[in-house]
């Protein structure tokens, strides 16, 4: 069954995809000002198909605004925002987006509320069933569908969220800091059920943490950002394996050297972003 | 049960004392007493004068509760979307809910006559203001990050309507109507003093004008006792349309 799923998945991107090599989300120049206070300031960034990327960077530095222009919930004050080679427009049904509150229906099951997006969609009840039992499955719920999301744990909400947001399956995963508020074990077992579950429905992400592991052990490429307004001070590719076992990792001498100089690079942003 | 027995307890000692201090302590006339308060209003079951004033009265109420619950959490539900319209008409529905709504009752009485009208009218002003105050609150409070997620995956307002802020709203909207049984008691009973009749409302008037301290006693029983019923309606209620809500929590907006 859910082998099946990737197979859609895939089949769907392939077709819809114009230019195999063209970025799929490409930000030139773009500022966002909210009234007074300038958010982010002349942001040039493309991103790829299927890459994980991370954003980091003190908070206030608008990384969230970045997501939010990437979903089309406002436009760039400034320069544009693409998706796909056509500007982004309200409400970017082909990204999905999770943040750091899960925002479960709390009346609803965990099994209704995977299904919210497939009700949306107009999806028959035989069908809707099927889905939610393949998420539920593929997040690892399976047996929980009856409980309210008060009766389960925060890991497991957050597996609740992630697969009611796969559920309509975007192609497109937007991630404002997650799992910022589990505890440092569970958050490792959800970094590395997120990097199992994109590369197996081969997803393209954007991910917002401030945490400088996190921005490092999960990414294909890290954006580091600086001062507010935010900028974009560096770009960092990080060489580390696609298959990676995010556990052991932490002795690798490259992820060493990479959250070494992240560190280095952030300490000060960190003094300034806590005034 | 160890709960329960205690309770009765108190109420047993309660009763027990005001048997006996009344006419001893405390002039007869002034409290009555149990004895005196339950033959009376075992009088009044037995030919039949507390259910007819009781079914007026309840009546009253109910309808009153009903029309200004409905109408309430309709306006309720459609200023909390429409942010500008809210914003435009807030310093009317603020001045109009400061009125003391008891104050309308002899206004209403020119307008719909002394009759059973005027007491749902009266009920149903009163009940409103509660019902869509909670409602507005509880669709305001609809988190815009979950509707912003809901659009990402196409939601269209009416989807957002029928899945996040309906059944979000609805603890709001069960607190208000909560918050709102004494009130339609109120209404109903003033109105029922100011004018009538008829209802519990004015057999509790009838009685004191005629210095039956008993009868006034078990006017207020009857009446507490419909009260409570009210209240058990609503909580049932509440518990068959929140099946996830275990415990209700007391995030409310009172007078």
């Amino acid at each position: 069954m859910q082998q099946e799923t990737v197979g859609q998945t895939v089949d769907r991107r392939q077709s819809s995809r114009a230019v195999p090599d063209e970025p799929l989300v490409v930000f030139e120049g773009v500022s966002k000002s909210f009234g007074k206070l300038q958010a982010v300031r002349d942001i040039s960034l493309s991103v790829h198909e299927g890459e994980f990327l991370t954003l980091v960077g003190p908070s206030g530095c608008g990384k969230s605004t970045l997501l939010n222009m990437t979903a089309g919930l406002f436009p760039p004050t400034e320069g544009s925002v693409t998706y796909r080679g056509t500007p982004v427009e309200p409400y970017n049904h082909r990204v999905g987006y999770m943040t750091q509150s899960d925002h479960l229906l709390h009346w609803r099951t965990v099994a209704k509320n995977i299904a919210v997006p497939l009700e949306i969609a107009k999806m028959s009840r035989g069908e809707i069933k099927d889905r939610v039992d393949e998420l539920l499955e593929l997040v690892g719920l399976a047996g929980f569908g009856e409980n309210y999301p008060n009766q389960l744990s925060g890991g497991m909400r957050k597996r609740c969220a992630l697969a009611r947001l796969l559920a309509y399956d975007p192609e497109t995963l937007l991630f404002d800091e997650p799992f910022a508020a589990l505890d440092a074990q569970l958050r490792l077992r959800m970094q590395m059920e997120i990097r199992r579950i994109v590369a197996q429905l081969n997803k393209t992400v954007l991910f917002v943490t401030h945490d400088l592991d996190e921005a490092v052990s999960l990414a294909d490429r890290c954006v580091v950002f600086s001062g507010r307004p935010g900028t974009i001070s560096e770009v960092l590719d990080i060489p580390l394996p696609a298959e990676r076992d995010l556990f052991s990792i932490r002795h690798n001498q490259k992820y060493a050297e990479l959250t070494a100089r992240l560190w280095d690079e952030m300490a000060p942003a960190n003094e300034e972003g806590e005034n | 049960m160890k709960m329960i027995l205690a309770r009765l307890g108190i109420l047993a000692a309660f009763l027990l004392f005001w048997e006996l201090a009344s006419g001893r302590l405390i002039q007869k006339y002034l409290v009555s007493s149990p004895s005196d308060i339950a033959v009376t209003f075992w009088n009044w079951l037995l030919d039949g004068r507390i259910l007819f004033h009781a079914g007026i009265t309840a009546f009253e109420a109910v309808a009153g509760f009903l029309l200004g619950a409905f109408v309430g959490m309709s306006i309720g539900l459609v200023l909390g979307r429409a942010e500008k319209l809210a914003e435009l008409l807030n310093p009317f529905i603020m001045a109009f809910y400061s009125i003391p709504k008891i104050a309308l009752a002899p206004l209403f009485i020119i307008w719909f006559g002394i009759g059973i009208e005027m007491k749902i009218l009266l009920t149903a002003t009163i009940v409103f203001f509660l019902v869509f105050l909670n409602t507005y609150t509880g669709v305001r409070s609809v988190s815009p990050e979950l509707v912003n997620i809901m659009r990402l995956m196409g939601a269209n307002e009416r989807d957002v309507m029928r899945k996040v802020v309906l059944p979000s709203a609805i603890v709001w909207v069960f607190t208000g109507l909560r918050l709102s049984v004494p009130y339609a008691m109120i209404g109903a009973i003033v109105g029922e003093m100011i004018a009538a009749n008829r209802g519990l409302g004015y057999l509790l008037s009838h009685a004191s004008s005629q210095f039956n301290t008993a009868g006034v006693f078990a006017a207020l029983v009857a009446i507490i006792t419909m009260s409570v019923l009210l209240n058990m309606a609503v909580s049932f209620l509440a518990r068959v349309a929140m099946p996830w809500e275990k415990a209700q929590e007391g995030r409310e907006i009172s007078i």
